[in-house]
């Protein structure tokens, strides 16, 4: 079945409450669409770059009800991932992914998990040559490069904004009693705000890209996060979004841990 | 009405040369790594050859992202606090496009509006506008919407529009002509030239006066929450934009002193308009969104007399996820209220 088809036949049996896939935007661009009808479903197309999942933990389309969106592989990760952080419920998506043309529905977190287990996560080619390129640097020159970076950052928080692991309602950058990190974009504003990202995603990032997208001036901050991912992937050989269950390296503790510095 | 000129490309050399001399810095847009920013340059050559517009807005010459207004240190028993002078150097700004030339004046209207800002104005006081004509667009444009276009003269203080062999260069205003005195046989007099079929072709995508007239009957309208469905309440559109104004005040402080900034912000953030007592009077990205739209098209020409938006496109272009600022507002001229 194709993707239309199936959006009108899930909202008009009252399975889903909205379907939520790409439309064709400005100047043939692929943008996010909610179908909440079967006359808006005769707009969706599937193929977008964005991961959709940032949208699940959005009060206003949690209000929507149940939802049914088009997921790639890093997508699904994402939603296996808040499943596992308890930010979403198994039953309150439904993944559809294309299969030899044909639209399939993913019903639950042991399909989701199976779907993925066929599916190695690869980087892209040009984000492989850069982190690898970073990564033979002195010290000083990465630092360089990403001062350099950072120094067009104007905060505007599109990175956060289209990240699906950046759901907190309150984020540590909007604290203000106390103030953790300063709110202007200035060298130390921008230094400290990515650094604290790519702390808190590090083990949780599923390496969709979409901050590195979103950025309007085109810094290619998606590799701060993908540089901690592949470090965590690298040391405890675990990746985001393999599991709805929560076991991930940066936060669990456990008892016979064979580092001593923790007990 | 401009006195009018041929400037030709080759005189631009010169004309940048004397606006060196003359101690001016000169910002203009520049293309490197696939990204469109106003940088500083001294000749032409420097100057990006194909471009629409930059991705940022040239408000950052007037308006920086972060600004210190004042700063102290104390002691036990003592404060001594140190007002800051604005940064003002003068500056002439080459090539941004007559939308963006035109924005200085809505930023002005906030920035004067009961208050005098001595920093913006010390700032604008400094700038020179050389503006260039659009010969092309792109499907963000609507300048003819909102009362601009690809050849308008508002905000430049010279406007030049491209054609064969050079510029026909319009001097406007008494900065222009204090630049065109810098280097006065670069400017030939001309005439007879159709400055009209030199300019891209931008349709009038929407009635302005019509939606401003319906908007206060349209503020319950499901529509703005059904248009922001997709944001994610980012402040992208708000950053790029030349006209949005809106900023924060913060203050940095350690036990022996500290500084006030100002920052911009944005109206599209969740906790833009949180009270202390945790509610929210715009609790959702709809609600800010309308407030977006509104702010620009309804409660600026009610307050200033002017828009608060001069169709640009930067928030289109900029957006993550394509809130088309034309299509949402084409579709609110179409809603029945």
């Amino acid at each position: 079945m194709e993707l239309r088809e199936k959006a009108k036949q899930l909202l008009e049996s009252g399975d889903v409450k909205a379907v939520l896939g790409f439309e064709p935007g400005t100047g043939g661009v692929r943008r996010p669409a909610f179908a909440r009808s079967a006359a808006q479903a005769e707009k969706l197309v599937f193929d977008g770059e964005q991961n959709l999942a940032s949208y699940v933990t959005h009060k206003e389309v949690k209000r929507l009800g149940r939802l049914a969106l088009v997921a790639r592989p890093d997508t699904l990760r994402a939603l296996l991932q808040l499943m596992g952080e308890r930010q979403l419920k198994e039953g309150d998506v439904l993944p559809l992914v294309l299969e030899d043309g044909q639209v399939r529905e993913l019903t639950d977190a042991q399909a989701i998990e199976e779907y993925l287990a066929l599916t190695a996560k690869e980087l892209p080619a040009q984000d492989r040559e850069l982190l690898e390129r970073l990564g033979g640097m002195t010290r000083q020159e990465r630092w360089d490069f990403w001062q350099k970076e950072l120094s067009r950052c104007i905060k505007c928080y599109a990175c956060r904004s289209s990240c699906p692991m950046c759901y907190c309602e309150h984020c540590t950058m909007d604290c203000n009693r106390p103030q953790w990190v300063p709110v202007p974009s200035h060298a130390l504003g921008n230094l400290e705000y990515h650094m604290v990202r790519a702390m808190h995603l590090a083990g949780r990032c599923v390496e969709c890209g979409d901050c590195g997208r979103a950025c309007p001036v085109g810094i290619p901050i998606h590799l701060l996060t993908f540089n901690a991912e592949e470090s965590v992937h690298a040391q405890f050989g675990q990746r985001a979004g393999a599991s709805a269950k929560l076991d991930y390296a940066m936060s669990t503790f456990r008892p016979d841990d064979k580092e001593t510095f923790i007990r | 009405m401009a006195d009018l000129y041929q400037l030709s490309s080759a005189s631009l050399d010169a004309l940048f040369a004397a606006l060196t001399a003359d101690g001016r810095r000169i910002l203009a847009p520049t293309e490197a790594d696939g990204r469109s920013e106003l940088n500083p340059v001294t000749r032409p050559d420097q100057v990006a050859k194909d471009y629409l517009q930059t991705t940022l807005s040239a408000k950052e010459t007037v308006f920086p992202k972060v600004e210190r207004l004042l700063s102290y240190t104390q002691a036990p028993g003592q404060v001594d606090l140190v007002d800051a002078e604005p940064h003002a150097v003068p500056t002439v700004l080459f090539g941004i496009r007559p939308c963006e030339a035109s924005a200085f004046a809505a930023l002005d209207a906030v920035f004067n509006w009961d208050y005098r800002d001595k920093f913006f104005n010390a700032r604008l006081e400094q700038l020179s506008v050389i503006g260039v004509s659009c010969a092309r667009r792109d499907d963000a444009c609507f300048c003819t919407a909102v009362g601009g276009g690809p050849g308008a003269t508002k905000g430049s203080d010279i406007l030049l529009t491209p054609m064969a062999g050079g510029y026909l260069a319009e001097v406007l205003t008494d900065k222009g002509r204090a630049i065109q005195a810098l280097a006065p046989d670069l400017f030939q007099p001309t005439s007879g030239v159709d400055k009209a079929a030199l300019l891209a072709n931008v349709p009038t995508a929407f009635d302005q006066p019509a939606l401003t007239a319906k908007l206060p009957a349209l503020f319950d309208s499901p529509l703005w929450s059904e248009q922001s469905l997709r944001c994610v309440g980012c402040g992208a559109c708000a950053f790029v934009c030349p006209t949005c104004v809106c900023f924060d005040i913060q203050e940095e402080a350690d036990k022996t002193g500290g500084r006030r900034l100002r920052a911009w912000d944005s109206c599209g953030y969740h906790m833009f308009t949180l009270h202390a007592s945790g509610h929210n009077p715009r609790e959702t990205q709809g609600a800010r969104w309308r407030q977006r739209i509104y702010h620009k098209f309804s409660y600026y020409p009610e307050r200033y007399g002017q828009l608060g938006c001069v169709g640009c496109g930067k928030c289109t272009r900029a957006c993550p996820v394509d809130m088309n600022l034309q299509e949402h507002l084409v579709e609110a001229s179409q809603v029945n209220p």
